[in-house]
């Protein structure tokens, strides 16, 4: 089973922190892999916030095709960062050729593009570097992660400590506010990095402990609406990372509708909400995004917002707990115990059948809407 | 010499010709004659026959062979008078003296059309093996990847939607605050939240008013009493003016067909309906006999038949293959949907049912595009009907599970798959796994399913089976009192019993369709789609279905 770990900081944060609370959740994942997703960096990447981040790993080979690739573009280098490797006897990571987080300037066509076209330029981009990395199926020389701006997407196969400290990230740690991490890869099938978790889009992320039994109609569903980035799917979790974009970009719903995009609430359930109406019609025309779970999903919204919302049978544990400044949303409260010690454990948050839990950037107080009323009860922190 | 008795017997049958035999034991019989008054064909029949028997009589008995005339049961060898199988006989024999046995090695179909007739019958394509529905397997179980969910604890919402939902993307909903409400728009289409399983039209006419009312009765008590909102499909041929003025209206799907019968009266309510009918058919096909329209026989048409229909009493109601005012789909869709909409305030969803057959996408491309239709009725080759030619039943008609598919990944292709749903019919039920055979549509693409023959098999006894036995719905002279118009045999149907066995199916089925969706992880909506869920033992099957291989 996975095991998740996010923390929403004040300040900046090392990803060792979430990665050891994964480790005190051991017991419940199989060590078969880590994926990191940081967002609001800190260190040499503070300064470089406008400038959309790539994140991917290639052979070598692969690096001179996407290296032709980006030139070709008109995208220029901005800056480089690469882990310092440390592999240590003992460890059972296989090392691949080339990880490459690099900062870009945009081309110079693109330097009065608007917010949108420069969007839909880096997703282009993504998707089709992806596409060029997968026309060989079985050694891929290239697979990207994310490609955009204050994100960045460390993803390998191995124990997550380990894999932790393959990146060097103990001794040269990626400094952000926003960090989630993942403790498997998706073992069920044969290993794809594409299938571990978190997945990006478009400045949305979400990572997922459970089984999707509805993935089938839902992946359809989704690349059915002509969306391009509505691909992959490599894990059936993908689709919440998906379901989160479509809801809010593409529907430009408020984010709490999350929760009753993929748990609406039945016809007899709706009495008590203000937006009743808006809900019948949605509860129609969303039906195929209805998921049945077992699954707690953490995500994060474009605005920073870290959330956990639970499927309506809440088969999966989560738990959201910390102090004023620093939240941690884990599948255990022990990975909380350890990464935010000093916590009031009374102020805890369980996210049961109706509730979403949020906490937003800054990570001032835990915020929990009440899908049943539409209520919010807030959750100050000490 | 001449011979004591003709030889020359050609152009006779024998029993050995006919589908079933009768096996009479004398030694058990009565003579009481109740098989004989009972049988609805008059297959048998008391007779006299000359037998060599062993007596002893007197105060010193010695056996001794005399020759007497007794009284026996014959069965008929003429082919009007063919023994159905339906053991009626068996059903009022005091002694278990009698029983029809099926025939496999019969004759009927080189002797059935006298007159130059075709054979005509009801019932639904003879085809006894199992059926590709009853083939499929649910394989995805829930097994540590994910905790299987509890069908008798957890909440299920078996529900289906019919009626065309509008994509997410031209909801008529904007911000207001932190929330969405919605703001006006010309037309939201009309959404109907049902039981995943209805009953499939059959008309007041087709079936007795016991059988009829039965059903209708059923529905109410399933819809009031346990919330359970199964509909049913009328038919064609209207509802009793009652009915239609009731509050009872919104369980009803009307159907309209091409003989339009019962449209008069329909009309003529509208202004005094309390309610709005759950949905409105249009029927341009059945599955069971595709390309031929309803047919009503004369006997049938009898006084508050005729009054519905508007119709002459005793004349035959032979609906035409196709609407005469419509020769195109297109034409079809823009005038009836339309036109029916209107008629409604566009409070109610209007689709069209068509035959399962290979131009089916045609269809579905049509209403895809139109923004009234509501729906897609596919009736498959095995839905039953209540009067057609043979030939119609057993070799026309498309299939329904290859139809579905094929349809339901067009709408995917689309982006359509949730705002055009697709009701599949076609052999439901038929070997009795009325929820398991439900399940596979749903999980091919169906938001739902109609089932006919299975309902009256399983809540008036229909005797139909597919080595067609009895299948004489049109003669008027169902035996069990369902297709019938003649008292004497409707007065044998109780109603009430009808209503309980409906209800106990639907309970029953509700049940079972939790205990398949339980281990497969779906429970707040229907796996409608969810294909990864089934296998089949067959590759050229799986390939065709796109559904996973397992053996």
């Amino acid at each position: 089973m996975c095991r998740l770990s996010a923390i929403i900081s004040a300040e900046y944060i090392s990803p060792m922190e979430p990665i050891l609370a994964l480790e005190t959740m051991k017991e419940g994942h199989d060590g078969s892999g880590l994926g990191l997703m940081m967002r609001s960096l800190g260190g040499e990447f503070e300064a470089l916030r406008e400038y959309p981040i790539l994140s991917a790993i290639t052979t070598h080979q692969g690096y001179l095709t996407l290296q032709d690739y980006m030139q070709e573009k008109g995208f220029r280098v901005k800056y480089r960062w690469e882990p310092q490797i440390k592999l240590t006897p003992g460890m059972k990571i296989q090392k691949r050729d080339r990880y490459l987080v690099n900062a870009y300037e945009y081309p110079e066509s693109f330097e009065s593009a608007t917010q949108a076209e420069k969007e839909a330029l880096l997703t282009a981009t993504r998707l089709e570097l992806r596409a060029i990395g997968e026309r060989d199926k079985v050694n891929p020389p290239i697979t990207v992660f994310s490609f955009w701006p204050d994100v960045v997407t460390l993803k390998e196969v191995g124990d997550p400590l380990e894999v932790g400290e393959f990146f060097g990230l103990d001794k040269h740690p990626i400094m952000a506010k926003t960090i989630f991490s993942q403790g498997r890869q998706n073992t069920n099938y044969a290993i794809n990095l594409y299938a571990c978790h978190p997945f990006f889009i478009q400045g949305f992320f979400t990572m997922t402990n459970g089984e999707n039994t509805a993935f089938v109609p839902i992946r359809q569903y989704l690349e059915s609406r002509g969306n391009p980035a509505y691909v992959g799917y490599n894990s059936d979790s993908e689709v919440f990372a998906h379901i989160l974009h479509y809801s809010r970009r593409t529907l430009g719903y408020p984010l709490h509708y999350y929760k009753d995009v993929i748990t609406p609430l039945a016809e007899t359930e709706t009495g008590r909400r203000k937006d009743a109406e808006a809900l019948r019609l949605m509860r129609r025309s969303l039906r195929m995004l209805t998921i049945d779970g077992p699954n707690c999903v953490i995500g994060c919204d474009a605005d920073g917002t870290v959330f956990m919302v639970q499927d309506t049978k809440k088969l999966r544990p989560g738990v959201v707990g910390g102090v004023k400044g620093k939240v941690g949303f884990m599948s255990e409260p022990c990975g909380i115990g350890s990464a935010i010690p000093g916590r009031d454990s009374d102020r805890d948050v369980y996210p049961m059948k109706y509730d979403f839990v949020m906490v937003r950037p800054g990570a001032k107080e835990i915020e929990v809407w009440n899908q049943l009323d539409g209520s919010t009860s807030i959750i100050s922190l000490s | 010499m001449e011979s004591a008795g003709r030889l020359d017997v050609n152009h006779q049958l024998i029993l050995n010709d006919l589908p079933y035999v009768i096996t009479w034991r004398q030694d058990r019989c009565l003579r009481c004659g109740r098989c004989t008054s009972v049988c609805p064909v008059k297959a048998i029949e008391p007779g006299v026959e000359e037998r060599r028997i062993v007596e002893s009589a007197g105060s010193t008995p010695a056996p001794a062979s005399i020759r007497k005339v007794v009284s026996v049961v014959k069965q008929s060898t003429i082919v009007e008078r063919r023994c159905i199988g339906c053991a009626t006989c068996r059903l009022v024999c005091p002694n278990d003296a009698i029983e029809p046995v099926y025939n496999p090695a019969n004759k009927f179909f080189w002797h059935a059309n006298r007159g130059g007739e075709p054979y005509k019958r009801g019932g639904r394509r003879n085809d006894p093996d199992v059926s590709v529905l009853d083939r499929l397997k649910f394989t995805r179980i829930s097994m540590l990847t994910d905790p299987a969910l509890d069908a008798a604890r957890h909440e299920f919402r078996v529900r289906t939607l019919l009626g065309r939902n509008l994509p997410p993307e031209k909801l008529p909903l904007k911000l207001s605050g932190d929330g969405l409400i919605p703001e006006g728009m010309a037309f939201v289409p009309p959404v109907r939240e049902i039981f995943p399983i209805r009953i499939g039209g059959m008309s007041i006419g087709a079936l007795s008013p016991t059988m009829w009312e039965g059903l209708a009765m059923g529905i109410a008590y399933l819809n009031e009493v346990e919330k359970i909102p199964v509909v049913m499909c009328t038919g064609e041929g209207g509802m009793p003016a009652r009915l239609l003025k009731s509050p009872f209206l919104k369980y009803f799907i009307l159907q309209i067909a091409s003989g339009y019968f019962g449209w008069d009266e329909i009309i003529r309510a509208i202004p005094h309906m309390q309610c709005d009918p759950a949905a409105i058919e249009i029927k341009y096909g059945q599955g069971a006999k595709p390309g031929d329209g309803g047919l009503l026989m004369a006997s049938k048409v009898i006084g508050h038949i005729a009054k519905i229909r508007g119709v002459p009493e005793f004349v035959e109601l032979s609906s035409p293959p196709t609407h005469q005012t419509k020769y195109s789909i297109e034409e079809a869709v823009a005038k009836m949907i339309t036109a029916m909409s209107m008629a409604w305030g566009f409070r109610v969803p209007v689709y069209p049912k068509i035959s399962g057959t290979k131009t089916a996408l045609a269809v579905l491309n049509n209403l895809a595009r139109n923004p009234f239709a509501a729906a897609l009725g596919i009736d498959g080759e095995d839905g039953g009907t209540g009067a057609a030619y043979n030939v119609s039943l057993d070799k026309m008609g498309h299939p329904i599970a290859s139809n579905l598919r094929e349809c339901y990944l067009n709408l995917v292709k689309l982006g359509a798959q949730n705002e055009l749903p697709i009701f599949a019919a076609g052999g439901v039920g038929k070997h009795g796994n009325l929820a398991a055979n439900a399940a596979s549509l749903i999980m091919l693409g169906a938001s739902g399913v109609d089932s006919g023959k299975y309902v009256m098999q399983a809540t008036a006894g229909c005797l139909g089976d597919e080595r067609n036995r009895c299948n004489i719905c049109n003669t008027g002279k169902c035996p069990r009192g369902i297709t019938t118009q003649d008292p004497k045999l409707y007065r044998r149907l109780d109603p009430d019993v009808v209503a309980q066995r409906v209800v106990d199916i639907f309970l029953s089925a509700d049940k079972e369709l939790k205990k398949i969706f339980a281990p497969m992880g779906r429970s707040t909506e229907l796996p409608i789609g969810m294909s990864d869920g089934l296998s089949v033992a067959d590759q050229a099957i799986a390939e065709r279905l796109g559904i996973s291989y397992a053996c």
